[in-house]
């Protein structure tokens, strides 16, 4: 098994070194792109995600209607050649409501993921490859703050703080970061006794240098693919709070609120509540398939470090 | 003679290995219980830091001067952290978490019923679902890459993704609003017998089984890959142990002491953490309380359920480390063969 992975970042670190230079890094870039895109399930992924990130982008510039536009005439109609999905529960269009729902989910996520992997990853490879004391005492810390549902402890500063974008990017970023440390502190482990990584302590190469000319570009793979699921997995919670009524705030367009309004009315107008669920359920499974293909592409065994939500 | 030497150094090795995985079992509960304690000082230091105490949050507007003195007096929230902490503990440790600021009745009381009412959540959605888990699991990953993997993998990362207000939305629709086989609103009070939820608790203990189900299928199935590549497997079938004897007596045994870590994690999930299916549902479980309790504020009763579920959680990993470290086959031959 191990063999296995070993084989597959030895051809990538090949490649890359065949080419050399800045020009290495894109090369390595689109040749892990295209054979992501070369299995059916990859192809699907990262379809859906360039196409609900497109549609995030150029959104307010095609929608028919006025996102908060209530009109007391048109309340929970069916759909017809005016408004195609029909209008909800205060007469607003569910298509233009449905296009623009998922901007500030990706939005926050967008920011959020980089700094969740960032914090976390660098400070697994710094345990990692310290280890000692330090290392003890920071992974009981990691070990206490899992042992609490995120939700608890994203709740609370929520309720503290109000629901705002600067409150829930910093939330989900410290909150996410936090098992990646681990994924990162292992990986490391991994590497860390390795030949090349002794020898460039024994030329007396500083911390930071070992760090970011041995370790990191050996750890970069599983971050990667780490970074793919936290990602998904944020999405997961921002929704989710949205839902609850913790995330997004009316009247902004979110798929989670829109989801939460539409549930008193699914018999008179299913298509309000379904069509949320359409859109965030197919962003969410296309981001995993990327994902799981980037793993396989990557040859980090994914269904091993996958933890429960 | 030869025979006898060699029997009694299998024994004193097997009493050596005995006698180390016996030094891991204690460190390993040494281990839990400071991560309890540790969770605790996390949880106190925690609602101490953000703004607002009991206090503000009982008064409201009120809250200021002479009556938030009074009621920090009457409270004791003049007390130095530490002291407040040290007692906050050790009436936990004895199962006392005080009076809730928005009920009469005490905190251990709520938390209590809601616990049961949990449990009986996680019990129907393993139930469910486990049977199933494994079944599938074992089956994707003997038929490793071939379409009935492709389908059953591709489907449990859907199952795992989708969040669980959409499929408990989805369900709901169909189940109880076209077809009208399942009530898709739990309406039996907190404090009812358990046989009172049925069949209430059907719909969302399918919802959290969904999740489940994929997420111990995909580390059953993982998990047999790695079992069907290792050495003993590949001897086996040279040896030519048929293909039905290879898979129950080498394989399986291997391959599902893993599933008993996914399963904990799982339990522990199910017990704190399925807050969303249960606002859905309108479920009288922990998670509810909880979310209640955050937005009421009442502080007391967070740091309690915060508390109990994270016990919950290192407890039931510490079982599963346990049982992982007892069912591990290579420990039980050293002790078949002493005995």
């Amino acid at each position: 098994m191990s063999q296995g992975k070993n084989q597959v970042t030895d051809q990538v670190t090949d490649q890359g070194k065949q080419t050399g230079g800045t020009s290495s890094r894109a090369a390595g870039f689109w040749h892990v792109l295209v054979s992501m895109m070369s299995r059916p399930s990859g192809l699907i992924g990262v379809i859906l995600v360039l196409f609900h990130v497109t549609i995030a982008i150029i959104s307010p510039e095609i929608v028919p209607y006025d996102y908060k536009k209530i009109s007391n005439i048109l309340m929970l109609s069916a759909p017809d050649s005016h408004h195609w999905l029909g209008t909800d529960q205060l007469g607003r269009d569910v298509l233009t409501r449905v296009l623009m729902g998922g901007r500030q989910a990706l939005f926050v996520t967008a920011i959020a993921t980089p700094i969740a992997v960032m914090w976390g990853g660098f400070l697994g490879i710094y345990l990692g490859l310290v280890g000692g004391r330090k290392d003890d005492v920071i992974m009981r810390i990691v070990d206490a703050l899992l042992s609490l549902p995120w939700i608890l402890k994203m709740l609370l500063l929520i309720v503290t703080f109000g629901a705002g974008q600067m409150v829930l990017i910093p939330t989900l970023a410290f909150f996410y970061g936090i098992p990646v440390i681990r994924i990162s502190r292992v990986a490391t482990h991994d590497v860390v006794s390795r030949d090349f990584v002794q020898a460039a302590k024994a030329r007396g190469h500083s911390l930071a240098s070992i760090i970011f000319v041995e370790l990191l570009p050996n750890v970069r793979d599983a971050l990667l693919v780490e970074g793919a699921m936290r990602w998904s997995w944020m999405l997961l919670a921002f929704s989710s709070l949205s839902f609850l009524g913790f995330g997004a705030t009316p009247p902004n367009p979110d798929w989670g609120l829109m989801i939460a309004d539409a549930r008193g009315f699914l018999v008179v107008a299913p298509l309000a509540g379904l069509a949320p669920v359409f859109a965030l359920s197919t962003l969410i499974i296309g981001i995993n398939l990327t994902a799981d293909a980037l793993a396989k592409t990557l040859g980090v065994d994914r269904a091993r470090k996958a933890s429960i939500a | 003679m030869l025979g006898s030497l060699a029997r009694a150094d299998q024994v004193s090795r097997a009493t050596k290995v005995e006698h180390q995985v016996l030094k891991l079992l204690m460190r390993r509960i040494l281990l839990g219980f400071a991560t309890v304690a540790l969770v605790s000082v996390i949880i106190f230091a925690g609602i101490e830091i953000l703004p607002g105490d009991a206090c503000t949050a009982y008064l409201q507007r009120d809250a200021q001067g002479q009556r938030l003195e009074n009621c920090r007096q009457e409270l004791g929230l003049h007390r130095p952290v530490v002291v407040r902490y040290l007692g906050w503990a050790g009436s936990a440790l004895r199962g006392d978490f005080g009076v809730s600021v928005n009920s009469t009745k005490t905190i251990s009381e709520l938390v209590g019923d809601r616990s049961k009412n949990s449990l009986l959540l996680a019990f129907c959605t393993l139930v469910i679902g486990l049977p199933f888990a494994i079944f599938l699991g074992v089956i994707t990953g003997l038929n490793r890459d071939k379409p009935i993997d492709l389908v059953c993998s591709t489907v449990a990362i859907c199952a795992m993704t989708i969040p669980e207000f959409v499929s408990a939305t989805v369900l709901i629709l169909i189940f109880s609003v076209w077809l009208a086989w399942f009530p898709g609103i739990v309406m039996t009070s907190a404090s009812a017998p358990a046989l009172a939820f049925f069949p209430e608790i059907i719909l969302p203990s399918v919802v959290l089984a969904m999740v489940m189900t994929a997420h111990i299928l995909r580390t059953v199935r993982s998990s047999i890959i790695e079992v069907l590549e290792s050495d003993f497997v590949r001897m086996a079938i040279l040896k030519g142990v048929p293909y039905r004897q290879m898979v129950l007596r080498h394989v399986l045994p291997n391959a599902l002491l893993p599933a008993i870590n996914v399963i904990a994690l799982t339990i522990a999930w199910l017990m704190g953490g399925v807050v969303v299916v249960e606002t859905v549902f309108n479920f009288p479980g922990l998670g509810r309380l909880m979310i209640n309790a955050i937005t009421d504020r009442d502080l007391q009763l967070v740091q309690a359920i915060a508390l109990i579920v994270a016990v919950i959680y290192v407890g039931v990993n510490l079982a599963a480390d346990i049982a992982s470290l007892l069912l591990n086959p290579r420990l039980r031959t050293s002790m078949m063969r002493r005995s």
